[in-house]
């Protein structure tokens, strides 16, 4: 009987041990997260600003409301938005079209891996800086970094005011991103072409496809679980993008993008209830792309 | 730990006070704090040595306080005060911390968490020995909250005298006629006429504070930050065309230039004037280049004879652990003999007017000359005429104005006009 009883008993307290490990890292995840994601929700509501007022006081929604008149936020969304579609669909064709090519079986395809790759290992401040003298907009004697390498090259009449420009400042942002994250792009999609099983391509050779063929209707349909993943996660890192403009052009007007206002809001003006609109602003954003990602992701991991 | 014993001394230093209080001024407490820590940006180059200079005077005198310099490294204390400002919402105040004189002191001023120094002036003599032009400035609601260690002075012109006499100009333009026929000589030569630094929109902005000032002059320029002068009204309409003209004669590339690159355009002779506070000065002997060769000054074109100051200044938090060592280190920042050690090395000018002028270089002897005879009228860009709020959304205003290409100056004048709105919010 006390054997049995003990036996009934393993599993439970291996499970509580269990819980236990993994308890410190919950309780700071929902302090430092989700506890502070409510504290912020909490801080938005109210007129909370230390760069002028005394009395704090909760007035419903007006910070989100005042968002949207904000001009300089409606800039910032706009500059945030031309980023990210540059930036993706720049990075998603370049790192696409060089995992075609080293797909194919090129010769000494694992230096090239690691040598596109290894642009990622740059930090966004750093590169930023670096940048910020390649993307320089002084124009033929004074020019420098790639103006001057165009001039070189004779594509001069190529040069132009990058970063500064007033419709052209986000389209230059993205210029450094994607060099930087192509690579990574390279080697997901990559890792896809090599999951695909060579029977496949086999089977569809045996019943007459031609390469080009195979490619369109074997290959490409199964990447689109890989491409789905690029998505979200270049797609919250463009959302997020801070360090890279602030390493360029600092908080210039121009190049201002939501998380940098959020920063000036909170930390310049420290206007905290403007600040933290902003920052839940920007969380909704984000979370509308990754959540249902995470939901289809987490069905699949059921299904398998 | 540190921090219980931090508390510890700080119940201490109440008792102390509350016990001394009823007899006599607490400021007049002796100071018989062991640590005292203060909250700085000054972290390298003539700013720390000059910091250093101040902090052996406050040791000969204290010898038995450990001072603490808690200093965040970066310019204009971008990262310095969003700590800085966490630390005083948590209620864990630094004994006293850097920020510039006058408005952009009103946040911790209207959220009460900077005490009130007026006795300290009294006592120590300063509301005489400073110019009342400048206590007046920062003087709210009939309180003062900071002691000025220094003063800056925004409006200076520069200019390379080797390049100005090769297109013909022989002395510094003193109205802004002159000014912008001196820049179509600039022009003439094949140069701009000046020199222009948009990265992180702040010195243009800097350039139309001055504009706007000697377009209007001091009285109307004063009036815009008391309301008795409209933004949207003729006398700023008539100061953006001013700027606007003069932006044109700018250098190319200029968004991408922070303004010591656009300081070494003119130093190098490929750029006319250069319009920038006189840090600019520092920063150029620290780069080896000599005053009256290498560069020169006049006052700002259309504002000769009057002073246009931002200051630095040490505070007194609420709730300061080390109080009375916190008061020890104001004496010493008032004091002739703290600024003194002070300002020489940080390229700026004593806010006392008894300072002794031979430890200083010629620029700022002259400066010093004007500082105690001219008008004196505050820096927006700077912290002295506007709050926190305000300047970034000036900033906001001109860096959109300038990279849209100068055009929109109505749209510019209402965004000035909601600048100064957002700053009394």
């Amino acid at each position: 009987m006390s054997k049995q009883l003990n036996l009934n008993k393993r599993p439970i307290s291996s499970k509580i041990g269990g819980l236990l490990f993994v308890l410190p890292s919950i309780i700071t995840v929902i302090i430092f997260v989700y506890g502070l994601i409510l504290w912020s929700v909490n801080v938005s509501l109210t007129n909370q600003n230390s760069g002028t007022k005394k009395e704090t006081e909760y007035v419903g929604l007006k910070n989100y409301t005042d968002l949207i008149t904000d001009e300089r936020f409606t800039h910032s969304l706009g500059n945030l938005v031309k980023f990210t579609v540059v930036f993706i669909l720049g990075t998603l064709v370049t790192g696409f079209i060089m995992a075609l090519l080293l797909e194919k079986g090129i010769k000494g395809e694992g230096f090239f891996r690691s040598f596109y790759l290894y642009p990622m290992a740059i930090s966004f401040i750093a590169m930023g800086t670096v940048f910020n003298w390649l993307l320089n907009s002084a124009r033929d004697e004074e020019a420098g970094g790639l103006n001057l390498a165009l001039q070189k090259i004779g594509l001069g009449f190529l040069q132009n005011d990058w970063y500064v420009s007033q419709n052209g400042a986000m389209f230059s942002m993205a210029i450094p991103a994607i060099w930087q994250m192509s690579g990574y792009v390279l080697a997901l999609f990559l890792a896809g072409f090599r999951g695909i099983p060579d029977d496949m391509r086999e089977a569809a050779r045996v019943d007459g496809a031609s390469e080009a063929q195979i490619y369109r209707h074997v290959l490409f349909p199964q990447l689109t679980p890989t491409l789905l993943t690029i998505l979200i996660i270049l797609g919250h890192i463009s959302m997020k993008v801070f360090d890279l403009i602030i390493g360029i052009n600092g908080k210039s007007y121009v190049t201002q993008v939501v998380a940098v206002y959020m920063w000036e809001a909170t930390f310049d003006q420290r206007n905290y209830a403007k600040g933290t609109a902003i920052a839940i602003v920007l969380l909704i954003m984000i979370a509308i792309v990754v959540v249902p990602y995470l939901r289809y992701n987490s069905k699949q991991q059921a299904y398998r | 730990m540190r921090k219980g014993s931090i508390r510890l001394i700080a119940a201490a230093s109440v008792m102390a006070l509350a016990i001394t209080g009823c007899s006599s001024s607490s400021d007049d407490a002796a100071n018989t704090d062991t640590e005292f820590e203060i909250f700085t940006w000054w972290a390298s180059g003539g700013e720390a040595a000059g910091l250093q200079g101040m902090v052996d005077v406050f040791n000969a005198e204290n010898p038995d306080t450990e001072f603490i310099n808690a200093s965040v490294a970066g310019g204009a204390g971008v990262n310095a005060k969003a700590v800085l400002q966490s630390r005083l919402d948590a209620n864990e105040p630094p004994d006293s911390f850097q920020a510039h004189a006058g408005m952009e002191l009103d946040g911790y001023v209207r959220g009460g968490q900077l005490e009130d120094l007026t006795s300290l002036y009294e006592s120590e003599g300063w509301d005489e020995i400073f110019p009342s032009d400048l206590i007046k400035a920062i003087t709210v609601d009939g309180k003062i909250y900071s002691v000025p260690v220094n003063i800056h002075r925004a409006n200076v012109l520069w200019w390379n005298p080797a390049t100005a006499t090769k297109a013909g100009i022989t002395k510094a333009p003193e109205t802004l006629d002159e000014f912008f026929a001196d820049l179509e000589k600039f022009k003439k030569m094949g140069i701009p006429g000046l020199a222009l630094a948009g990265k992180g929109d702040w010195a243009i902005a800097h350039l139309l504070d001055w504009m706007l000032l000697a377009s209007m002059g001091a009285d109307k320029f004063e009036g815009l930050y008391n309301g008795s002068t409209s933004w949207t009204g003729p006398e700023v309409a008539a100061g953006i065309k001013n700027f606007q003209r003069a932006l044109s004669y700018g250098n190319k590339g200029a968004g991408n230039l922070d303004w010591p690159d656009a300081g070494k355009l003119v130093t190098d002779g490929k750029a006319g004037f250069f319009i920038m506070g006189d840090w600019a000065s520092a920063q150029w002997q620290s780069d080896g280049l000599v005053l009256g060769t290498d560069y020169t000054y006049a006052a700002a074109p259309g504002t000769v004879g009057t002073y246009q100051w931002l200051s630095d200044s040490f505070t007194l938090p609420v709730g300061a652990p080390n109080r009375n060592a916190a008061i020890a280190w104001l004496k010493v920042c008032g004091s002739k003999a703290g600024q003194d050690a002070f300002n020489p090395k940080k390229g700026s000018i004593s806010a006392r007017t008894d300072s002794d002028l031979s430890l200083y270089d010629a620029y700022l002897q002259s400066a010093a000359a004007d500082w105690k005879q001219d008008r004196l009228v505050g820096s927006t860009v700077h912290g002295a005429t506007g709050n926190n709020a305000l300047m970034a959304a000036y900033n906001a205003g001109v860096g959109k104005y300038f990279s849209g290409g100068f055009k929109d100056n109505a749209g510019l004048a209402k965004d000035l006009a909601a600048a100064y709105e957002a700053g009394k919010a």
